[in-house]
């Protein structure tokens, strides 16, 4: 059975991920694919390296799932992102969203990516082309409201 | 007592490991072994007040007691996605 977080080192697949949704009274679904680009600030990108505090990545992932829950009750969210290295191209991170209705899912989608970036502890190593940097992006923090409210209100813009 | 140190990303690049085992008086604060690291290792300073700290794998503050055996984790800002 597909869990419906996960960190995994495997290649993500996304039609798993959608299975491991309970599509009883849905009627849409959106995935989001989170992709290693081949360029960022400026720089040619040439592979990333994800590290992830594990244990307490898959539990952020858990908490995201239920804060959509409280958001959209009747919307079912899986979270599965990968670690280790990934070349261009291939996927980083994979959401699945289900709802009776196609605007909460798109929401919950974009909710969850955002609170990732937010909360979950994993890091980008970016090898580009002439060095090689550790991305820092948000302090996590998931009892700030703030963060979360930001999130929301980019999700349901 | 006795605990886990758990370091990510740039904190375990500078520390040259990702666990460390440190000893730490009792009733100690996840901030007093977070002190003890950069009296260690004082690359890690600018990092004061851009980390989060873990206990047990749980996010926690830094006024928050530690117990002998705990793991304690240092985690710089994140970036998944």
């Amino acid at each position: 059975m597909v869990p419906l977080t996960a960190i995994t080192t495997a290649p993500l697949d996304t039609e798993a991920l959608v299975c491991a949704l309970d599509t009883t009274g849905i009627g849409a679904v959106t995935t989001f694919i989170g992709l290693v680009r081949d360029h960022n600030l400026g720089r040619r990108v040439l592979h990333l390296e994800y590290e992830a505090y594990e244990a307490l990545a898959v539990k952020g992932l858990d908490r995201i799932v239920s804060e959509s829950l409280e958001q959209w009750p009747a919307v079912r969210v899986a979270i599965h992102h990968r670690i280790g290295r990934m070349e261009i191209g291939e996927a980083s991170v994979a959401i699945a969203a289900a709802s009776p209705h196609r605007a909460d899912a798109f929401a919950a989608s974009r909710y969850a990516i955002e609170r990732i970036k937010q909360i979950v502890p994993i890091w980008k190593h970016e090898y580009f082309e002439g060095g090689d940097v550790w991305i820092e992006g948000a302090t996590a923090d998931p009892d700030n409201t703030e963060a979360r409210s930001q999130a929301l209100k980019i999700a349901c813009a | 007592m006795r605990v886990t140190v758990r370091l990510f990303a740039r904190l375990r690049d500078i520390a040259g490991a990702g666990e460390l085992q440190r000893e730490a008086p009792g009733g100690a604060t996840v901030g007093a072994v977070w002190a003890g690291l950069v009296a260690e290792y004082p690359e890690l300073s600018p990092y004061e007040k851009s980390i989060s700290c873990a206990v047990n794998a749980d996010y926690s503050r830094f006024t928050a007691a530690v117990a002998d055996g705990d793991e304690v984790a240092f985690l710089p800002p994140v970036s998944g996605g």
